[in-house]
């Protein structure tokens, strides 16, 4: 099984816009929303929901004011300052972990799990995807994250696809983390501007710590093609396959407003032509291709 | 006063409205980069950093001559950052949370206190304007507890202007949390529509009051302006869509520097926040 992720370190590059565009270009493939924080994809891919499932993790302490002595135990172990004075937990500061709970010593703390988000089984037009909702000001998006991620993967085993299009989170946190373990290749979507380049910078690091080959993008290059070369360079000296150059281009805007992939909003011009070229670089790229140690020994005896 | 900066969406121009924002006000404010995993700020305002300090959490180291294999440690922790496996307990200390619990569940002492570095905070200033800019080790999962010390820095004589990550989860939240003014940066396409919903929904949550920039704003539609007006939410300033624009920022630039109208703008758009707060 391959995957490619997409991801950018600074937001707005492209990303969602790109992954769209290559889902459109790919045969037999998964579409992955590894941005369950701020999923933008769906927009794009108009998806048929076939599941829906919560997302649960996590928990969640609950005093129980009918038990509670105000003891004030619980005030002093917990540190995230979550308990007030009035002994009501503050769920948005509260971690879940438990430690109110196990120590109060009239019992008075629930703990119920935490149900943080949903996730989605869909048909698109263009084959399944997997894709999540993040519940507002939760946590665990990590979690949520390696979730559809695995839910992506054994979909598409189990149905006979052998690619992943996954859609990254911008910067290099937690859900960026939980997007790049095990990934066979990461597409950088980066622009030519001193913020560009100083959070590609980082997330190569990042791409790097986890042994994920990289290639990537330059959008809106003839913003500042100067920028552009720096890019380029920086990918030169860190091994990373420049896939090339895509310039400024009002058309994304107005394929995103008909809720329409490049590909499709404009198929004939020289901007999908080469959106086209680099899947194909992709698609075709060592990296993707790279299956590890293979049993040939049947074909070798023939 | 503290001014957050926030999107959902990234790249809308939170860091172009925050730090010409700064700019504008000059000594009068600090400007806090609580963008950690992707500060920028100080790409566009050059500061002069003038101290820094290392920021950690604390994680539990075993020592095994101690131990005795009781797991109270693995069965407090919900981060599975503890396990009992054979006759030795292993740490994961990128899993730690740093609630304390197996500290004190530890009986015979076993477990002493390790330092996991989340990443730094730097202090300096940039012209007359103080600056404080946060930076995520990179490896590092956990924002949070970063974000919430950069703010630690900020200076109630002045305005501090805090540049939030993008996103609705915990790190915003970090971010923008006991504000007095959620400022939120949009641009009128679907995406960032979408996810200015998601924004509003987190800023509706903590209860702070809030305004709208839409940047680039003669790009895509009208459904942005369309729904702030349903919700009540004032539209405090618009930056339409100029190349110039867009490669002064490639460069590092500020178009509060380079064009005095813009500077007045700014100001303009701080004296429409102050009023919002102030009733």
């Amino acid at each position: 099984m391959r995957e490619l992720v997409v991801i950018s370190g600074k937001g707005g590059t492209g990303k969602t816009s790109l992954t769209a565009a290559f889902a459109a270009l790919s045969r037999n493939s998964v579409l992955c929303d590894a941005d369950v924080d701020a999923a933008d994809l769906h927009l794009l891919m108009n998806p048929e929901t076939v599941t829906c499932t919560d997302f649960k993790a996590g928990n969640e302490a609950i005093i129980d004011k009918t038990l509670c002595t105000e003891c004030g135990m619980c005030r002093e172990l917990c540190c995230f300052g979550a308990i007030s004075q009035e002994y009501v937990v503050d769920t948005i500061a509260c971690e879940g972990c438990g430690v109110c709970v196990d120590f109060c010593p009239v019992k008075a703390i629930e703990f119920p799990v935490k149900t943080c988000g949903e996730w989605y089984r869909s048909d698109t037009r263009f084959g399944p995807m997997v894709h999540a909702r993040l519940g507002i000001a939760e946590e665990n998006s990590g979690r949520l994250v390696s979730l559809v991620r695995q839910e992506a993967r054994d979909y598409a085993e189990k149905n006979g696809h052998d690619l992943i299009i996954t859609d990254g989170p911008p910067g290099v946190g937690c859900p960026v983390i939980a997007s790049l373990g095990g990934a066979t290749a990461v597409c950088i979507v980066t622009e030519p501007t001193v913020s560009g380049l100083h959070d590609m910078e980082r997330v190569i690091r990042l791409a790097a710590h986890f042994k994920v080959p990289g290639m990537v993008i330059i959008n809106k290059y003839d913003l500042n093609p100067d920028m552009a070369k720096n890019i380029e360079c920086l990918a030169c000296e860190r091994n990373i396959t420049v896939l090339g150059r895509i310039p400024f281009d009002p058309g994304f805007t107005k394929a995103m407003v008909q809720g329409k992939t490049i590909v499709e909003y404009n198929p004939s011009s020289t901007l999908t032509d080469t959106v086209k070229t680099m899947w194909q670089a992709i698609i075709t790229s060592p990296v993707m291709n790279a299956r590890g140690i293979m049993d040939f020994s049947q074909s070798i005896k023939s | 006063m503290l001014i957050s900066v926030a999107s959902g969406k990234g790249g809308t121009g939170k860091t172009t409205v925050s730090t010409n924002l700064a700019y504008a006000l000059g000594k009068r404010a600090v400007i806090l980069d609580c963008d950690v995993e992707e500060p920028n700020a100080h790409l566009f305002l050059n500061p002069e950093f003038e101290e820094t300090e290392n920021v950690t959490t604390k994680v539990p180291v075993v020592d095994m001559a101690r131990c005795t294999l009781c797991r109270k440690c693995a069965d407090i922790c919900r981060f599975r950052a503890i396990a009992v496996a054979g006759k030795t307990v292993l740490v994961f200390p990128e899993l730690c949370h740093s609630c304390g619990g197996c500290f004190r569940v530890c009986e015979p002492g076993a477990l002493s206190e390790g330092l996991r570095e989340l990443g730094d905070v730097e202090k300096g200033v940039s012209g007359d304007l103080g600056f404080v800019k946060g930076t995520l080790r990179v490896g590092e999962a956990m924002s949070p507890p970063l974000i919430k010390k950069v703010r630690t820095y900020h200076d109630l004589s002045r305005i501090n202007i805090i540049d939030a990550p993008p996103g609705t989860s915990c790190p915003v939240i970090a971010a923008m949390r006991g504000t007095d003014f959620v400022l939120m940066v949009t641009e009128p396409t679907p995406f960032g529509l979408h996810d200015l919903k998601l924004a509003v929904g987190a800023v509706r949550i903590l209860g702070i009051p809030h305004g709208l920039v839409i940047n680039r704003s003669d790009m895509g539609d009208d459904k942005v302006r369309d729904y702030a007006k349903a919700e009540y939410i004032p539209v405090l300033m618009e930056i339409p869509f100029d190349r110039r624009i867009a490669e002064c920022y490639s460069r590092g630039g500020l178009i509060a520097a380079m064009v005095p109208e813009w500077k007045e703008s700014f100001m303009e758009l701080f004296q429409k926040i102050q009023s919002q707060v102030l009733s």
